[in-house]
């Protein structure tokens, strides 16, 4: 890869009425590049992690990410990026595979396209056999995983992970981590956010940056 | 690294263009096609097109059919139905508001958001999804008038003309009810403030009781009111007995036409103001 930055960030402010979410934050990561952004909660992980995704505007700093302006060029930052939120995003009442092929194509996918690349992500996420059962069904784990296939539909060369791993039981983090590895292998670049760097051992190797509380 | 290649010529420009259009309208199918799966695993969301206009029709023609004398006289089951069509469809409308809010109360409209799609889609999608529950609403009004002795006197394509002016009112309906769905919190207050508004513009209306013996106050606004105008029209497309048609307001003189204005106006006002607020609720 280049070395052309993925994602940059300079100043970026974000107030919620008198709280300030996010104070001057400024980020550079390079292409293919990880970086594990740390913070306990409420340190504005989310917010950042919005505010690049496009879903919050900044009140004041700027960003870029795949080389696009998250705020003049939103559509096309969305065009280049996978995000898997730290909340559910995904349709409950739709089965897992019904979610992956809406999302490829309101993604612009072909519907044959759609349908294999949904096939492809349910096996590679060992959710092959869950993958006509209503998500509702799904255990925890089972929906993070999903979630982060949701992420990759599009093959983005930009990942946004929040908090992959909260609410995961030992084994599916372990997991988790693994799928996360295979990811930076593939020469995604990835930024994901993490309360704390629980599993050292089974955590990539990358840049670690802290936000602290605005 | 991705790149764009800008080739600065208009033909381009334009098969861009349709480019876009046909993503558009292919986001709008996957999104309609998505609220009809929802129906479709959950039956139970669509008792108030199926249930309730059933019980609805039997209820009014049976409990105010007894009471009701029309000024010229005809059968109240004949004069009813287009009227019941009238309330059960703005009445559903709220199903707008509600499958809206909890959308926006789901998180998954952040998924929407993070993708490159046309926007507007998920509005687009609620309200034809919301179009096809309307007219199944439609058919079991119809349907159960039939067993219970209505008869439209008109040929069929005049009778279909009436459905049709009500399913367009309906979807201009729609849309105001998505807007009610954009300022609401809950989907619990949406169906509340949907009801509050909805349930008397349905009945300040010659649906069920002819308006002439309504206080002059109610009886102006009745005359004047969208769904009367709806209901007076569909009434002359059936050749049912429409009491309206000897009142001198204008939209009872001209039904057809200030029922097709009522419904342009309706969608000119609530598709813009819709967007808007989808717009506003969806940034932060």
């Amino acid at each position: 890869m280049t070395s052309t930055l993925m994602i940059e960030a300079h100043g970026l402010t974000k107030r919620f009425g008198s709280t300030v979410a996010l104070d001057g934050l400024d980020l550079e990561v390079p292409g293919g590049a990880i970086l594990g952004v740390l913070g306990p909660n409420g340190a504005g992980k989310t917010t950042a992690v919005r505010i690049l995704t496009t879903l919050s505007l900044p009140d004041s700093g700027s960003a870029r990410v795949a080389g696009y302006d998250v705020v003049r060029e939103a559509a096309a930052v969305r065009g280049n990026i996978g995000v898997t939120a730290q909340d559910a995003t995904l349709d409950g009442v739709l089965t897992g595979r019904q979610n992956l092929v809406m999302i490829g194509r309101l993604s612009g996918l072909r519907r044959a396209d759609a349908r294999a690349r949904a096939i492809d992500l349910l096996e590679r996420f060992d959710l092959a056999d869950a993958a006509d059962r209503v998500l509702k069904g799904y255990s925890g784990g089972m929906r993070r995983r999903l979630d982060l296939a949701a992420g990759l539909v599009t093959r983005p060369s930009v990942l946004f992970l929040d908090e992959p791993t909260t609410g995961l039981d030992p084994t599916s983090r372990v997991r988790m981590w693994g799928v996360i590895r295979e990811l930076v292998a593939d020469g995604v670049t990835l930024l994901l956010t993490t309360q704390t760097l629980d599993e050292p051992t089974s955590s990539p190797t990358g840049s670690w940056s802290s936000i602290t509380a605005g | 690294m991705t790149a764009t290649t800008l080739v600065p010529s208009a033909p381009v420009a334009s098969s861009q263009i349709s480019r876009g259009l046909v993503r558009a309208l292919c986001d709008v199918a996957v999104l309609t096609g998505r609220n009809l799966v929802h129906i479709a695993r959950e039956p139970l969301r669509l008792s108030d097109v199926t249930i309730q206009p059933v019980l609805f029709t039997l209820l009014f023609v049976y409990v105010f059919g007894s009471g009701v004398v029309l000024p010229h006289g005809g059968s109240y089951t004949d004069y009813a139905i287009a009227g019941l069509l009238a309330i059960n469809l703005t009445t559903s409308a709220i199903g707008t508001a509600v499958g809206l809010s909890d959308d926006l109360g789901s998180g998954v409209i952040d998924r929407f958001r993070t993708l490159p799609m046309w926007r507007p889609a998920v509005l687009v999608g609620r309200s034809l999804s919301d179009l096809l529950t309307a007219a199944i609403c439609a058919a079991f009004v119809a349907a159960t008038g039939l067993v219970i002795g209505w008869r439209p006197e008109a040929g069929v394509a005049s009778a279909m003309g009436g459905f049709g002016l009500f399913l367009l009112f309906s979807y201009a309906l729609s849309w105001g009810c998505a807007c009610l769905g954009m300022i609401s919190e809950s989907a619990e207050s949406a169906q509340g403030l949907g009801l509050v508004i909805l349930f008397p513009l349905a009945i300040v209306s010659d649906a069920l009781v002819p308006t002439q013996h309504m206080p002059t106050v109610l009886r102006v606004i009745a005359d004047w009111n969208p769904v009367s105008a709806v209901t007076a029209a569909c009434r002359g497309l059936f050749a049912n007995p429409n009491p309206s048609a000897t009142i001198h307001a204008w939209p009872m003189q001209h039904a057809v036409l200030a029922s097709l204005l009522w419904s342009v106006a309706l969608l000119a006002i609530f598709a813009p103001l819709a967007t808007h607020l989808y717009r506003r609720r969806t940034t932060d």
